[in-house]
């Protein structure tokens, strides 16, 4: 309909032109009397995209999972099999990957917890109202700077003879290089904010009275802390996991800037679409981030915490 | 709960601590992008502007700059219009299938990157057989761009009564012209925030642009994937990421101010997605 909309003459429904105008009319009459046709005209261009382009493509996926690569030709070969699948979850080398990226992605949601639990209580409940907004904007601005240009950065900060080292130095520490550790540090970097600010959201819901109240009933601030604040805050810290966790899950671009040698998932999902030309393969490997992620909301459905996001 | 002022001191200090960790990486780019010394140690040895000379006069640059232009331009454009239909259809009727739909919408920014990536990669080349390009890239891009639109455009049309269209109606205005003189005024904004969020996040998208772009193309985030690993080409990697940090904010900065809508998180989870 906007795009019909935009076709008309601008502004008011001045007659320019009698003849395109009373078909518009008409055209516009006819849409007035159905309800249904309007909603037609409406919704066809978006959700035939959106199946047609989105929901087609994952569906092709999980079916070239089941196919197979000419070892000749290099021609995907329609034969079903599931040989793929299977290599994925029995052989030990990709066993191993899937461990590591799941360990990754853990100590990640880890760190980025332990990180954000203070920053978002002293942003939500102890710094002064007048701050409150700024040091919002303070986490949110660097939210969006390209993801890219942040695990580059810490390309940087990791170098021999960078920053880390620079200030590691005096106390006798180096930089860990680039490998797993780094990327741990990465991934915790570039996720941070999407922890952040779920919890933050989840301190702010939660009434100063009912902590004045617990206060005045004796509690010392750890108790409060424990038995009112923290199961209020449950769902937004499982928000919160869902960010950290599913997107490093699918990581690749961090592995392979100061991952060194570090394979993932998504690197492995990488490779067989580009060097190896194995989409089939590629196809299988990408499922497994999908189930754990499925596994992983199914687990926490309950708990609210959808409603965070 | 009253904290004792140490424990409010403690944790502020923290919290500068972690605004630190999360400013230090990004400004550590922008000055080695004026850092003489070649090989960026720290501390910087000098001031310098001939990388951003270099990276003017580099013409691998400004064609990296303009696909990235023209990506971005063209995905808005298709999620702009798409992202608005979807949230007209979806806030101001009810019918059969909704909840599905609703669900659709937020697949792509739900799956990771990587998985959007490689579905469409294997939809084009292998389902398909059409030869990747600049616009399966757009094709990609706009499939998660529209989401960004759509969120924008359905929190405001929540807020806004279709009273107002009824009444248009009533008063013998055609479909067009109630959604010229009274729908889309009420949206100008938050398509305008949309749409800058949209920009934003398909000019530094990077990981759905690797497996959805034709060899031989290359958008500005692929041109420093590419230029990443060459020593030689670090003093002008710097830049482009500094344009790339401002290119990504401003537009975010802007559409914040301009929707007064939040932006944040499920803006901020298709960013990191679709991505």
């Amino acid at each position: 309909m906007a795009q019909q909309t935009q076709q008309l003459p601008p502004g008011p429904p001045r007659n320019s032109g009698a003849v395109p105008r009373a078909k518009a009319n008409n055209f516009s009459a006819l849409l007035h009397r159905s309800p249904r046709l309007r909603l037609a005209a409406l919704l066809t261009a978006p959700a035939g995209w959106l199946v047609l382009v989105y929901i087609a493509a994952l569906a092709a996926l999980l079916i070239t999972a089941f196919w197979t690569v000419d070892t000749f030709t290099g021609e995907v070969s329609t034969e079903w099999t599931t040989e793929n699948i299977v290599t994925v979850l029995t052989d030990p080398v990709y066993q191993r990957i899937t461990l590591r990226t799941l360990w990754i992605a853990v100590a990640v949601t880890v760190i980025d917890m332990i990180l954000a639990l203070p920053i978002a209580f002293f942003i939500a409940k102890v710094a002064p109202a007048r701050w409150e907004k700024l040091l919002v904007v303070a986490v949110l601005m660097p939210l969006w700077a390209s993801y890219l240009v942040k695990a580059y950065a810490w390309r940087n900060v990791l170098a021999e003879g960078g920053l880390l080292e620079w200030l590691g130095a005096p106390i006798g520490l180096s930089s860990p290089g680039y490998g797993e550790t780094a990327v741990i540090l990465t991934l915790s970097y570039i996720w941070l904010p999407y922890m952040i600010l779920p919890i933050y959201a989840g301190f702010d819901r939660v009434p100063d009275s009912l902590l004045e109240a617990s206060g005045d009933l004796g509690a010392k601030p750890l108790t409060t802390m424990r038995l009112v604040m923290l199961p209020l805050l449950v769902p937004s810290i499982i928000a919160g996991t869902i960010f950290t966790f599913s997107l490093s899950l699918g990581d690749y671009i961090t592995a392979q800037i100061v991952g060194g040698t570090t394979q993932m998932l998504g690197t492995v999902v990488y490779a067989n679409v580009g060097a190896a030309n194995n989409l089939p393969f590629a196809a299988a490997v990408s499922l497994v981030p999908i189930a754990i992620i499925m596994f992983y909301l199914f687990i926490v459905r309950r708990t609210g915490a959808l409603n965070n996001l | 709960m009253r904290l004792s002022r140490g424990a409010k001191v403690v944790l502020g200090v923290i919290t500068a601590l972690v605004l630190l960790f999360i400013y230090i990486p990004l400004m550590l780019v922008v000055v080695n992008s004026f850092n003489a010394d070649r090989t960026f140690g720290w501390p910087p040895k000098g001031f310098t502007l001939e990388w951003w000379a270099k990276a003017f006069d580099s013409p691998g640059v400004r064609e990296a700059v303009l696909s990235s232009l023209w990506v971005a331009v063209v995905s808005t454009l298709i999620s702009l219009v798409l992202g608005t239909l979807l949230a007209i259809s979806l806030q101001r009727y009810k019918f059969f299938g909704r909840d599905v739909i609703n669900l659709l919408v937020i697949l792509p920014i739900a799956l990771p990157g990587v998985v959007t990536g490689i579905a469409l990669n294997n939809m084009f080349t292998t389902i398909l057989g059409v030869p990747l390009s600049l616009w399966t890239v757009v094709i990609a891009h706009a499939t998660f761009c529209m989401v960004t639109v759509f969120n924008n455009a359905i929190a405001r049309l929540r807020r806004t009564s279709a009273g107002l269209e009824e009444a248009s109606a009533d008063l013998g205005a055609g479909v067009f012209t109630t959604f010229g003189l009274v729908t889309f005024p009420q949206l100008r904004s938050a398509l305008l925030a949309g749409g800058l969020l949209a920009f934003a996040l398909s000019f530094d998208e990077i990981i759905v642009t690797t497996f959805t772009i034709g060899a031989g193309e290359t958008t500005l985030p692929i041109w420093i994937l590419q230029n990443l690993f060459r020593p030689n080409q670090a003093p002008v990697v710097n830049v482009v990421a500094v344009v790339l940090i401002v290119v990504s904010i401003v537009p975010i900065w802007l559409a914040q101010r301009l929707s007064g809508d939040s932006v944040g998180v499920s803006g901020a989870r298709v960013k990191a997605d679709g991505h």
